[in-house]
């Protein structure tokens, strides 16, 4: 397949031609007889990207992406779509800050508009200890070289008049911002990703689930799936909120709990916030998409569920927590809303890692966070997969942390996954 | 969600805190052999995270303060049985 390269002189040279010579993104491809060197098994945003990445890194072209669904269709198109590397803990804010600075070069790297836009994102504070732990956690941005910018309350209301600063339980009293952070459009993540992965010879299978793994002498042969057996040299589960149920067709039991968290869209409006704003006292997160809608989300509904829906507390939750900053939200109706499964880990941060089992590997575990990781998840799991080494920036990502008393929790909740 | 609670019939959910899979009542009783720090490991971090039917811990907070073992499906969210967690845990042999 020629590949389209898009530019403005494309898109104008297209539409004076009635539109004729375009291409479809990516190839749909179909298993091969003799199989490949590496099977990813899940064509979400951290799949694609892990194929992209192992082919363009490693050179490692001969793989396959299996998708159940279609692409896209999973979390990377049901997230609220920021990006940030504002985490304290050495062993994550290494790996956020370089898929941060990946995001960065992303569309020019993959010649493919992602809408990346790096608003800022601004995180309120409402008391003394919260100011400090936010100065603290700063401090702990400025040495991985991520940047922030502490606000004064003053600046925050000049900056966003509509925030309620003196409501009585959570009074704003400053804000962190981190000025790169921003939102990306999600779904031209996995759409980009699987073009660049397609143009480098890599198979990207969809509507092929994986119904088991075909595992002898404990080492991974390959997958079979509803299309048949895959074999492969090498295999990579990738499945986020499926972790427990497709790893568990390999006799694996994992330290992660599955999880519902929904995420919200009001009508469209005109421009008011130009960044994305948090609120530190409860659980909100929201920014204005281009189409103009609120796009924000809260806390997980915080029960064992597969079900991509959630239940109506959390909504009300959730809505509380935005009219506690944003009192004007509840002028704005609310036009969509939806839930996507979270694999919730025990420390609340992810795994990139060897099993237990010759040649399979696993990468899940990013509870709600897994989006902004993607170009860095994929880019580490590809090191991995190829080298059979973690990448520098997430050695700590280790499936035995917990035997070893090396847990990452930002939060200090301990073994509690809905608390994360 | 409805939970019939075994006492004070039905109650919504928001009245309860989750904790988890009801394998936690389940502490490893012997902490001085030598697996048993594998033991506590499988314990503490180590989930089944059932698709389908799954037995959980919730604790009535906002009612009687009661610990319930709930049978619900995770696909469907429907909740087929609410015991005492107290009769559960008498039922294999352990106290309250």
């Amino acid at each position: 397949m020629s590949k389209t390269r898009y530019s403005g002189f494309k898109v104008l040279k297209e539409a004076l031609t009635g539109h004729k010579g375009w291409e479809p993104t990516w190839r749909d491809a179909e298993p091969k007889a003799d199989g490949y060197d590496v099977v990813i098994v899940g064509g979400g945003g951290h799949g694609l990207a892990t194929a992209y990445y192992l082919a363009k890194n490693h050179g490692i072209t001969n793989v396959a992406v299996v998708e159940k669904g279609w692409i896209g269709g999973g979390n990377v198109g049901r997230n609220t779509t920021i990006i940030r590397s504002n985490y304290l803990l050495p062993g994550n804010e290494p790996f956020y800050e370089f898929s941060l600075k990946l995001w960065e070069n992303l569309e020019q790297d993959l010649n493919y508009n992602a809408m990346v836009s790096q608003r800022g994102i601004m995180n309120l504070i409402h008391s003394d200890a919260q100011r400090d732990a936010f100065i603290r956690r700063g401090n702990g941005m400025l040495f991985a070289d991520a940047g922030c910018e502490f606000i004064e309350a003053k600046e925050v209301k000049e900056r966003y008049p509509f925030l309620d600063m003196d409501n009585p339980r959570f009074p704003i009293k400053a804000a962190l911002s981190q000025p790169r952070g921003g939102t990306v459009r999600h779904d031209a993540v996995a759409w980009g990703y699987a073009r660049g992965a397609s143009d480098l010879g890599v198979d990207i299978i969809q509507n092929c689930e994986v119904t088991g793994f075909n595992i002898e002498n404990g080492k991974c042969l390959g997958v079979q799936t509803t299309k048949g057996e895959i074999k492969a040299g090498r295999v990579g589960v990738c499945v986020a909120g499926s972790s427990g149920r497709v790893m568990a067709k390999a006799g694996i039991k994992l330290p992660i709990e599955s999880h519902v968290l929904q995420a919200f869209v009001t009508e469209g409006l005109k421009p008011v916030m130009d960044n994305v704003i948090t609120f530190g006292a409860g659980h909100f997160y929201c920014s204005q998409s281009d189409k103009g809608g609120l796009v924000f989300g809260g806390d997980i509904d915080g029960y064992n569920t597969y079900a991509q829906r959630g239940n109506l507390p959390v909504v009300e939750d959730v809505c509380s927590g935005g009219m506690a900053i944003m009192p004007m939200i509840g002028r704005a109706r609310l036009l969509r809303m939806w839930g996507g499964v979270m694999d919730m880990s025990m420390d609340g941060s992810p795994f990139i890692d060897s099993t237990e089992i010759d040649e399979l590997f696993f990468n899940g575990g990013w509870c709600y966070g897994g989006f902004k990781a993607t170009p860095a998840s994929g880019y580490c799991y590809a090191h991995l997969l190829a080298t059979n080494s973690s990448h520098e920036v997430a050695t700590a990502y280790k499936l035995d942390r917990f035997r070893r008393g090396a847990m990452i929790d930002e939060k200090g909740v301990g073994a509690q996954p809905n608390l994360h | 969600m409805i939970i019939n609670h075994p006492l004070l019939g039905p109650r919504d959910s928001e009245e309860f805190v989750y904790l988890g899979a009801a394998d936690l009542i389940n502490r490893p009783s012997n902490w001085e052999h030598d697996a048993s720090a594998e033991d506590f490991y499988q314990y503490q971090y180590i989930r089944e995270n059932v698709a389908g039917d799954h037995r959980e811990l919730w604790y009535h907070e906002q009612g009687d303060q009661s610990w319930l073992v709930v049978t619900r499906n995770t696909l469907s969210h429907e909740i087929i049985n609410v015991e005492l967690a107290q009769d559960v845990s008498r039922g294999i042999g352990r106290g309250k």
